[in-house]
């Protein structure tokens, strides 16, 4: 195995990109990952993408974008993991590049979701669970995490209020990206305010979709000429699966996959929990940021809302998390997140992070979660 | 909507017929073919009681679509006494005020139409509090 490098990354702003198409923006995310690494060429592309066909009636977007961004003939597929394909695609790209089998891979993450009505995109995104034996029970997405939330806060015997630094943090630092979907700040009183969707999950509890694509360029480290610029390698990669219906599993509130995936991360990169600088983890909704931080080992189980009480998690924090505003405020346009966790991650090892920038970043995690937790993929990317 | 997919689900949405392990006699719904406990293969068909209790529970405020016309209804996770963990509506409320660890039973309802009056009818499992005296 080779060691691998991110020498390029490239983000379009989330949104509602009502004059741009699932192609103009995956694009324009690659064209300025190219630029950002100073190469005209690639040998492989591996596109994340959750909902093309039901969203933009359109498969096969290896050839459609490979094509589209000018990258002729090359190699090129879509790899998809519901909510965490864009992960999933970055681990393509990095299997590719270690493996010596493919020089410089581009990696690109893509979702264009305002051009179906919101009805069809809340059916699509409810594929992600398990059509017989959930879907058919008339259960959304956001119902199977208050269902897992309900009985989180059962179990540990938390309030629904000691979740709500998680998406106050969130907001705050989109503020500083401009890339961000959102760019107001969030208060205590409307968060416990916002209108229900599925209790306990409120409006703010809940991350918002959003057209945008993401993407990086990936060589080999040793192929990197020496230059002033820091050298952002991939020090661990990790992916699991688990039951893909929630009521599966022995326990809905703790994320198995999340832990072997992790625990596989942190071996490779010959590290542990403490040694994280800053946390892209997926806070699609608070729930899940709860649980994340408890099966990377950063909370023991059960405490994870800790961390938003004790506000561990700001920008000068024991643990940074959403350090660009995460898929709270940042945004979640679902196959493409996963690969904006890595560029937000590169700015900040890069030290290209602005305002926000985590004083002397040297290692970040990203953790991209797909369904309820049926599938989750984990990186570390380190400065060296 | 796929008529062979519901067709084929029959015996579990009408019944719960599951599985038995020959093996370590975990009970397995839906059926699977191999136990999810010990991975030995189970093939058995067993009759679940229908009797659980609620693990956990939402009351949706919107239905995603095919289930807009029933809103608002709550959702729930009930384990089954036998032990496998099904999501289903609860129904039959009334004022009952739902808790963790109330007891449910199982009951057969209208899940969702398709379409107009002529679209196919989806019956399933539903659960309600169990019925006193």
């Amino acid at each position: 195995m080779r060691e691998v490098a991110v020498i390029g990354i490239g983000q379009t702003k989330i949104g509602e990109h009502w004059d741009q198409s699932l192609r103009d923006l995956a694009g324009q995310a690659i064209q300025a990952a190219m630029m950002d690494a100073q190469r005209e060429e690639a040998d492989a592309l591996y596109i994340g993408n959750m909902m093309s066909s039901t969203a933009n009636h359109q498969q096969h977007l290896g050839a459609y974008i490979a094509d589209w961004a000018g990258l002729k003939n090359i190699e090129a597929y879509r790899i998809e993991s519901a909510c965490s394909s864009g992960a999933a695609s970055f681990r393509t790209g990095f299997m590719a590049v270690a493996s010596g089998e493919v020089e410089c891979a581009v990696v690109v993450g893509v979702e264009k979701m305002t051009d179906s009505p919101a009805g069809e995109i809340t059916a699509a995104l409810a594929t992600a669970a398990e059509a017989d034996w959930e879907v058919d029970q008339g259960v959304s997405f956001v119902a199977l995490n208050a269902l897992v939330m309900k009985r989180y806060m059962h179990e540990h015997g938390w309030k629904h209020q000691d979740f709500a630094q998680f998406s106050i943090n969130a907001h705050a630092n989109a503020r500083n990206n401009p890339f961000a979907r959102f760019h107001d700040t969030l208060s205590l009183e409307a968060y416990e305010k916002g209108p229900m969707i599925a209790d306990p999950i409120n409006v703010f509890d809940a991350s918002p979709m959003g057209d945008g694509a993401a993407a990086v360029v990936l060589v080999p480290a040793d192929s990197i000429h020496a230059s002033s610029r820091p050298r952002i390698v991939i020090a661990g990669s990790g992916s699991a699966t688990d039951t893909i219906a929630a009521h599966d599993r022995r326990a809905p509130t703790w994320l198995s996959a999340a832990e072997i995936s992790v625990k596989h991360a942190y071996s490779q990169a010959g590290i542990g929990p403490g040694d994280i600088d800053l946390f892209e983890y997926h806070d699609a909704f608070t729930i899940m940021a709860t649980l994340s931080l408890e099966a990377c080992g950063l909370y023991e189980r059960g405490q994870g809302p800790r961390a938003a009480l004790d506000n561990d998690i700001s920008l000068t924090g024991k643990i940074p998390v959403a350090t660009m505003g995460g898929l709270k405020a940042r945004g979640h346009p679902v196959g493409a997140t996963g690969l904006y966790q890595v560029v937000e991650v590169v700015q900040q090892l890069r030290g290209e992070a602005g305002e926000n920038q985590v004083a002397d970043a040297k290692i970040g995690m990203t953790q991209n979660i797909g369904g309820s937790g049926s599938n989750i993929v984990t990186h570390i990317l380190r400065r060296v | 909507m796929e008529i062979p997919r519901h067709w084929r689900l029959k015996q579990q949405r009408y019944a719960l017929v599951g599985e038995v392990c020959p093996h370590c006699d975990a009970k397995i719904f839906p059926p699977r073919d191999v136990c999810p406990e010990c991975g030995g293969e189970a093939r058995e068909a067993y009759n679940f009681s229908g009797k659980g209790e609620v693990y956990s529970f939402t009351r949706m405020g919107e239905g995603p679509a095919g289930f807009e016309e029933q809103a608002p209804y709550t959702v729930a996770l009930v384990k089954l006494a036998e032990g496998p963990v099904v999501t289903a509506q609860l129904t039959d409320l009334g004022d009952t005020k739902v808790e963790i660890g109330m007891p449910v039973e199982m009951v057969t309802r209208r899940i969702r139409q398709d379409g107009d009056e002529r679209g196919m009818i989806v019956y399933g499992y539903k659960f309600r509090p169990v019925m006193q005296g």
